[in-house]
């Protein structure tokens, strides 16, 4: 891995100083534009602060965390949060895994059918999720609507109707994401060796065992990765919520952490209390990122 | 038994058709949508069946009238594309390297000099935006100059870095992207606020895509050949700003910002984007660079290059296609980012791009979806474009770099 070169360049900047010029502006941009904003919040989550308000920051010691984490209201968008991320990368993954096994032979145009498959992952969320909007409006004009139509006796009121909202927003991010299930599937699919099958073949196991025994224990690692990415991806949800129903309407139902957080800092101008709220779920993204990466790490030096 | 193993793949084909019709119909229904007239999309039931109009798109046009400039650009970007489709697609014996070159360079010539023109005759309208639009020609010719000069083959090949007739066929594509761009200023100028948004994007994708894959590649060269202090912990720093949640990031910004008076600018949202690419990239090209063989550089290094020589003229060549796939998923991911730029810029803004402008037609009661479906359509083309033409390499860029074909 590392050079261990027994020539020295005798012209030009030596490597020391090519390596700090190289890595160093890559480093202070990122200090400049992430580090120091976090700091500047990690002191303002410590003070009654209203960015609307001319009013300079008053110092209140860990009483904007204390009020969150005792507030019922923030733990419910938790909830919604944490049933939403599981809906949605429950159904991703069923969803995009099935789609790999199919896609996992050859036939003509295989890659443009794939292609295609993907194009949803590579759109923009917010866009298309204001078209999706569209696409399931309440009345029978709504194209999910009109194909459902001969099951149901009512249409359903996707995004306004409190018990189906979520569902809604499911619908929509399952649409976009489970190309990426499928991606990272096929590739581990396409990886595991003929000749295990081939072997399988001649001890005559089933469908199933082979299935069970020489698929899925070869897949899992890039499926983890996969779910892994997804949870702390849905985690963060924003865009489909602000747009398919209207800032996580009806009521707060769709409501997400992001979402509230949100609110808190740009409609309500509570600068202190959101910097506070953005810390608690920094931390836990931080937590997850955290396992992601050792995660790929490890994955990476076996392949 | 072959008869039923047939039986099951024909089954499986259907499947996959069926899959394939689901997840295209969405995108279907916005085309559908914005090719309909105002009648066919109010009916009581969707409409599949429908005479197609163009009303839709003439809404995203300037109102009083599209300028005659955007037909010149619009024959170039065709004609540009035409050549190389006929050069690239149908395998014809290709002309010598001279012949393409001179091609190339006339086309060019012809581009720069449409834009000059576009530039000297058309009136700035008394708007606080249409003087920025204007001086964007100027750019383009810049642009146009510097990347002739990348592409264009001089030289003969060193050996190290062959020219391909690919890269020369590019001297004909890249008028073609940059007239497409220019179509977008002469609409902008014109007086079109869909399109004004548009060249937004594209100023500060581009921008901050250039920037972000500029220092990513350094970054990554560093970090691929050389010791460095903590190495694992420094990676694993840069890819977790990348992680954080956007809106966790945007307050501190938001008033960082407000201070420095940088919101609602093209800077403050070119540097903001480049510092979330930057780190994607780094770890994209690190990949891309970690697969060239060191055996190359040491080559050059006994040759007595320099190391910086060595990078520029053995690295940069060898991973070009690293460094287009890098920068495709950088101006992608710029291109439809929302979070930052819904509350960074106004609406109506200077510096609003598209994204937040198209969903800000969200309030009142009645939508106009044909506008709206013109406007998204048009929007997501380019990045259906980048998708099919980065196919083999969309598993790295969504796993930033980790997992191989």
């Amino acid at each position: 891995m590392q050079t261990n070169r027994p020539y020295t360049a005798s012209r030009g900047m030596s490597d020391y100083q090519l390596k700090m010029a190289f890595i160093m502006p890559t480093m202070i941009l990122l200090i400049l534009m992430n580090i120091f904003p976090l700091l500047w919040s990690l002191y303002l989550s410590f003070h009654r602060y209203k960015a609307s308000m001319p009013a300079a920051p008053r110092f209140i010691g860990v009483r904007n965390y204390s009020r969150l984490l005792a507030d019922p209201e923030i733990w419910g968008y938790f909830q919604t949060t944490a049933y939403f991320v599981v809906l949605a990368v429950a159904a991703q993954f069923f969803i995009g895994f099935g789609l790999a096994l199919l896609l996992n032979r050859d036939f003509r145009y295989k890659g443009f059918v794939t292609t295609l498959l993907l194009l949803p992952m590579m759109l923009s969320p917010v866009v298309v999720g204001l078209f999706w909007r569209f696409i399931l409006s309440s009345d029978n004009a709504g194209l999910l609507n009109f194909f459902l139509s001969p099951f149901l006796k009512s249409p359903i009121g996707w995004t306004t109707n409190p018990k189906v909202a979520m569902l809604a927003v499911v619908i929509v991010d399952t649409w976009m994401w489970s190309p990426f299930m499928m991606l990272i599937a096929l590739a581990g699919l396409s990886a595991v060796p003929k000749s295990l099958y081939e072997a399988a073949d001649v001890d005559r196991a089933s469908a199933w065992f082979k299935f069970r025994w020489i698929t899925l224990p070869l897949v899992s690692p890039l499926l983890l990765i996969a779910l892994l990415f997804r949870t702390m991806d849905a985690f963060k949800m924003f865009d489909i919520v602000y747009v398919l129903t209207r800032e996580g309407g009806p009521g707060t139902v769709t409501e997400t952490v992001s979402m509230n957080l949100y609110k808190l800092a740009f409609r309500n101008y509570n600068t202190g209390k959101a910097c506070a709220m953005a810390y608690i779920l920094l931390i836990i993204i931080v937590a997850l990122s955290n396992i992601y990466v050792k995660y790929l790490n490890r994955v990476k030096g076996e392949a | 038994m072959r008869n039923r193993k047939s039986f099951t793949h024909y089954l499986i084909l259907v499947l996959v058709a069926v899959a394939v019709i689901v997840y295209i119909t969405p995108i279907y229904w916005i085309l559908a949508t914005s090719l309909k007239g105002l009648a066919d999309i109010t009916t009581k039931l969707p409409k599949f069946v429908f005479e197609v109009s163009l009303e839709n798109y003439q809404k995203l046009m300037p109102s009083d009238g599209v300028p005659g400039v955007t037909h010149l650009f619009l024959i170039e970007v065709l004609v540009g594309l035409l050549f190389f489709g006929f050069f690239s697609l149908f395998d014809v014996k290709l002309p010598s390297a001279l012949s393409i070159r001179n091609l190339g360079l006339a086309w060019n010539a012809v581009f720069v000099l449409t834009c000059l023109y576009s530039f000297l005759t058309l009136q700035p309208l008394q708007s606080r935006f249409q003087t920025d639009a204007r001086f964007n020609f100027l750019l383009l010719i810049f642009c146009t100059v510097i990347a002739y000069l990348l592409m264009a083959p001089f030289k003969k090949s060193n050996g190290i870095a062959p020219q391909t007739t690919r890269k020369q066929l590019l001297t004909l594509v890249l008028p073609s992207v940059f007239g497409t761009i220019a179509i977008c200023v002469a609409l902008a100028n014109g007086g079109s606020k869909y399109f004004y948004q548009l060249l937004n994007s594209i100023i500060i994708g581009g921008g901050s895509t250039i920037l972000a894959v500029g220092l990513g590649t350094l970054a990554a060269y560093a970090f691929s050949r050389f010791d460095v202090a903590g190495k694992d912990d420094l990676l694993f720093f840069i890819l977790s700003t990348r992680m954080l949640p956007p809106v966790v990031v945007v307050i501190p910004i938001y008033l960082m910002y407000s201070a420095l008076g940088l919101r609602d600018t093209h800077f403050g949202l070119i540097l903001l984007y480049t510092t979330f690419n930057v780190s994607f990239a780094v770890w994209l090209m690190k990949g891309f660079i970690d697969e060239i063989p060191k055996e190359y550089e040491d080559a050059a290094l006994v040759d007595g290059y320099s190391r910086f020589q060595t990078f520029l003229k053995v690295i940069l060549p060898q991973s070009v296609t690293g460094i287009a796939a890098t920068a495709v998923f950088c101006l992608i991911t710029a291109w439809n980012e929302f979070a930052f730029a819904l509350v960074l810029t106004e609406v109506g803004g200077r510096a609003v791009t598209a994204p937040p402008s198209i969903t800000s037609a969200t309030g009142s009661s009645g939508m106009d979806w044909g506008k709206i479906a013109a406007g998204t359509f048009v929007f997501l083309l380019p990045v259906a474009v980048f998708t099919f033409l980065m196919r083999n390499h969309l598993l790295r860029g969504v796993t930033f770099g980790a997992v191989k074909k």
